[in-house]
């Protein structure tokens, strides 16, 4: 089945509709609330927290013994947060610092998920089958009752996004100034990390747990590229959530044996890529092309000064104006520019030329 | 014991140790989540290794592995350069790209490689023993037990060559250049070592697990001493006892022994957290009232120093200048009056003379910046401390 | 005789940082309409100070009183400007939306500026010669303009009291003419600026009133009366003199 096919197939099957509602769903949850772990510089966050949900789901199914997501997600949400609060508990009360903090919870807690994990697996008569989704993640997986809980959740972030956003905008800015503003820091910083968890929790079923931090962080890094905007970048890193996430779907469901998870990192880290190289303002392409233009135009500037001064004084004397002794290639830009000409087998500047240089003069 | 069952723990406690080096130093400088950038990256090198060798077991696959996590701290160095973006933000996009890669792979190559996705996150040390390297004839026991050995003694030896040079590396790098030891080339080295260690536990271990064996112990023994030599000692202390514990802990369970090992080692780093003598939690948050309440009575007997006006001294002006909760203020005052500081008059308080002789000397040390002879003073005076 | 009406009442505050009291039973009072400024050596709690002031930092005793009031129930009377260093410049934000915030408060919680507090942005990056840049990207500023769009965010808060950390540092001239043409017409207003300074050498020239800090307040006062060589000499370590040309 080709790519074509299969967005063929999108419209008229059921099952594929949800799928791809669903992506489009976290992909844009994920863009929106990755662009504040972003600017929080908490990029890393995501990756614990997304690794520390894996034995609130094997708990969760030991104690319920059932395969309900909600469930599930819910043991994820419950370890997560703890997971939150326990790295802010290292960070504030000890002197390791945040990488270690988050390097410990990270490993400490997968291991100890990857730990019930193997146990359930070798219990006798565990219906376990499908909680291995939750590493490498499978969109196909999804079924109505987890896409309607994804658009509750974008319905549920949009709101808060929208109710608060001027405070949440100088919250993540300036902290301390927004409480001399009266506003409640802790309430807002709370809100946030919540909704950022939340994302975490219901992308696990899709990403997995392995690669949730990429799904957060790339569409945000891509979108922060393109525009100077708060409100723009969270929109764009939205957009390209969502491109990541049905593309990379789409790719996995008509490719044989392939996790969406990667894919779907793939994709975006793609879209990265493309941002960092090609971004009008910040990009590095730009910044090759804007570097030659400048040292261009510097190099033109600096032998029109030189020639400037030979003519008006005596003190350039020493410079030899040979023709040889000139970058030919400047000279030819110039000369094009009709503000050099040679004579006497020497350059020297036209009446234009002359009007430049004084001006440069000034 | 089984023969296999001693060789699984051998490894395991092996596998420990050559981790818990490289992490001590990864901890100090900062860099904990480098080793997570690592291995997973490393998946890839090993992947393409393979393509190029078919044999699962070459060495060229642990050559290109640790290429490959050189070639994640370079990349990651070389988008911080950009600016583009912040500087985790550039751990986070470089290594699930290399390692979605890895899985693509791999799980396009389904039938060729004999790496499931399972092996990745969690290492077969249950099997280890069953891959055996042989001298034409002549068992030399699991091959693991050879790589993750050889891989310790150049540690230890570059340990012990170098152990100067990393230290004054690590706690000061603007003086290890004037002595010139130049920190870049520290910091590549022990990339690079990182990167081979973490090849050589990843067999064992897997991909996340690694970063628990690097940086828990490391971390652990960060909060007990800040000696680096005792440093190290506790950390492959740790190591190893979470290897031997946690091996047979999932024997119990009938489950994976790194994912066991990693749960012993939250399990020490939990209680190292929690009571560590003097950087534990308990002892933090015990050390902070108490130095809250110090500095409480302190400022109360100063208040009533410097005020000799009976208005000033009296319990509801007091109460109203300090604004503290009834429960606090009542502490206080028991405070000094256990450690005759100060009497009450109803409705007045009053200094003892001991309590006058505290002030003056305290205000001495505090207005010429000694607060910490404020400390010993307190030894002096104070019976009952907060 | 009528009393002086106070602007801010420091009145006996403790703050400690562990063990270490950083401020230490600081007792204050600020009159209303003065150019204030807090100096002191490095460590001497001028920040913590106004921290304390604006109730970012906890103190273990003492009142801030806000014109005779607590300072949560006074708080649209003051207005902040920290160090414009611990901010992130390559935030994704404009000029405008930087000043615009200085709104937010007024407005209170959800309510979003409208026209007048655009307004009153405009009007207050009039006033700080940074209207041309409303529209730029604050990490295309110079520090000089950084400054003046922080300066810029408290005015837009139209405060009776401005508290700032160190504005003049790491400026260049035209900014810190712009600074002091703004105080002036603060003060003009009779509103009252407390300002951390590093300068001493300007403190006359700039101010009219002057605090000596170092852990313990030393001096306050007109700077006429109190900015002498022997506060000084109080302040900084006993060998300490600047060349005052007053």
């Amino acid at each position: 089945m080709s790519i074509l096919e299969y967005f063929d197939l999108v419209i008229s099957d059921y099952t594929l509709r949800t799928i791809t509602f669903g992506t489009a769903a976290l992909g844009a949850i994920c863009g929106m609330l990755g662009s504040f772990a972003v600017l929080r510089k908490q990029s890393l966050l995501g990756d614990a927290i997304s690794h520390a949900a894996l034995p609130g789901i094997a708990i969760a199914f030991l104690i319920t013994q059932t395969k309900d997501n909600n469930m599930l997600l819910f043991g994820a949400l419950i370890s997560g947060v703890i997971a939150t609060y326990w790295i802010r508990g290292i960070v504030t009360r000890t002197h390791l610092k945040t990488d270690a903090a988050l390097g410990i919870i990270l490993s400490v807690f997968f291991g100890f998920g990857m730990l019930l994990l193997t146990y359930i697996q070798k219990q006798p008569n565990a219906n376990q089958a499908g909680l291995d989704k939750y590493l490498f993640g499978q969109a196909a997986t999804l079924v109505t009752k987890d896409v309607k809980m994804l658009l509750y959740v974008l319905g549920i972030s949009l709101f808060i996004l929208l109710l608060f956003w001027k405070e949440l905008k100088v919250m993540l800015f300036d902290a301390e100034y927004t409480q001399t503003l009266g506003f409640n820091v802790k309430f807002l910083d709370l809100l946030i990390t919540f909704c950022i968890v939340l994302a975490i929790v219901l992308g696990l079923q899709t990403v997995g747990v392995v690669l949730m931090s990429a799904m957060l962080l790339a569409p945000a890094a891509a979108a922060r590229q393109w525009t100077d905007k708060l409100w723009v970048m969270l929109f764009l890193a939205a957009i390209f959530g969502i491109v990541a996430g049905v593309f990379g779907t789409a790719i996995s469901a008509t490719g044989d044996n392939l996790s969406t998870g990667p894919v779907i990192v793939l994709l975006a880290v793609g879209i990265v890529i493309f941002s960092f190289v090609f971004s009008p303002t910040r990009g590095l392409l730009m910044r090759h092309f804007r570097f030659k233009k400048n040292k261009k135009s510097f190099q033109q500037t600096k032998i029109l000064l030189d020639l400037y001064r030979k003519n008006k004084s005596e003190e350039g004397e020493g410079i030899p104006l040979q023709v040889s002794n000139f970058p030919v290639r400047t000279m030819k830009e110039l000369q094009d520019k009709g503000l050099v000409h040679i004579e006497d087998n020497a350059w020297q500047l036209t009446t234009d030329g002359i009007t430049q240089a004084k001006n440069i003069n000034l | 014991m089984t023969l296999p069952q001693i060789e699984i723990q051998l490894i395991a406690a092996l596998v420990a140790i050559t981790c818990a080096i490289p992490g001590v130093f990864l901890v100090l400088r900062k860099m904990s989540l480098i080793s997570d950038a690592i291995s997973h990256s490393i998946l890839l090198g090993i992947v393409l290794g393979f393509f190029i060798t078919q044999d699962l077991s070459s060495p060229l696959l642990i050559a290109m592995a640790a290429i490959a996590g050189v070639i994640t701290v370079i990349l990651v160095e070389a988008i911080q350069n950009t600016k583009l973006v912040k500087e985790d933000t550039a751990i986070g996009l470089v290594f699930p790209a290399m390692f979605s890669i890895g899985i693509i792979l791999i799980s396009q190559n389904a039938n060729d490689v004999h790496l499931d996705v399972d092996a990745v996150l969690l290492g077969e040390l249950a099997f280890a023993p069953f891959n055996r390297w042989y001298i034409g004839d002549m068992d030399m026991g699991p091959k693991a037990l050879w790589v993750v050995g050889s891989i310790l003694v150049v540690l230890v030896t570059l340990l012990i060559l170098f152990f100067k040079e990393l230290k004054i590396s690590t706690f000061d790098p603007g003086l290890s250049a004037a002595l010139g030891i130049s920190p870049i080339l520290m910091h590549y080295g022990l990339m690079t070592v990182s990167s081979v260690t973490i090849v050589g536990a990843f067999d064992a271990v897997g991909a996340i697990l690694v970063v628990a064996l690097m940086i828990v112990p490391a971390a652990g023994a960060y909060l007990l001493t800040t000696n680096l030599k005792k440093m190290l000692l506790l950390a492959i202390f740790f190591g190893l006892f979470s290897a031997i514990s946690g091996y047979w802990a999932a024997n119990l369970l009938n489950a994976s022994i790194s994912g066991s090992m990693a749960t012993v080692l939250g399990i020490v780093f939990l209680l190292i957290y929690l009571f560590a003598p003097s950087k534990g939690l308990i002892a933090n948050v015990y050390r902070d009232k108490r130095q809250k309440n110090e500095v409480m009575l302190l400022t109360f007997l100063l208040h009533l120093h410097q005020h000799s006006d009976k208005e000033e001294r009296s319990v509801q002006h007091l109460n109203y200048h300090f604004s503290w909760s009834q429960k606090q203020a009542k502490k206080i005052l028991k405070l000094a009056v256990d450690n005759g500081l100060i009497y009450v008059e109803n409705p007045y308080v009053n200094l003892t003379e001991k309590g006058e002789k505290f002030n003056v000397e305290a205000i001495n040390y505090i207005l010429s910046n000694q607060t910490e002879k404020v400390e010993r003073m307190k030894q002096d005076f104070l019976l009952f401390r907060g | 005789m009528a009393e002086t009406k106070y602007a801010i009442r420091v009145h006996d505050l403790t703050v400690a940082y562990d063990y270490k009291p950083v401020l230490w039973d600081v007792h204050l009072e600020v009159p209303e309409g003065v150019l204030m400024a807090i100096v002191g050596p490095n460590g001497a709690g001028k920040s913590t100070l106004i921290k304390a002031m604006l109730g970012i930092k906890k103190s273990i005793a003492g009142t801030v009183e806000i014109f005779g009031q607590p300072y949560k129930k006074m708080r649209k009377e003051v207005a902040y400007v920290p160090q414009k260093g611990t901010v992130d410049w390559d935030f994704p934000t404009t000029v405008i939306d930087v000043v615009l915030m200085g709104t937010y408060g007024n407005l209170g919680w959800i309510k979003r500026p409208g026209k007048n507090e655009r307004k009153a942005a405009l009007e207050a990056l009039e006033k700080v010669g940074m209207l041309p840049f409303k529209n730029r990207q604050i990490s295309q500023l110079s520090g000089g303009q950084q400054q003046r769009v922080f300066l810029a965010r408290a005015l837009v808060q139209d405060a009776s009291i401005y508290i700032m950390d160190e504005p003049f540092q790491g400026v260049d001239a035209t900014t810190e003419v712009a600074i002091i043409n703004i105080l002036k017409e603060l003060r003009k207003q009779n509103k009252t600026v407390v300002v951390v300074h590093h300068d001493l050498q300007t403190v006359p020239e700039y101010f009219d009133w002057v605090t000596f800090l170092n852990v313990k307040k030393i001096d306050t006062g007109p700077v006429k009366e109190a900015f002498n060589d022997e506060n000084l000499a109080k302040t900084y370590g006993i060998n300490y003199k600047v060349t005052v040309n007053q």
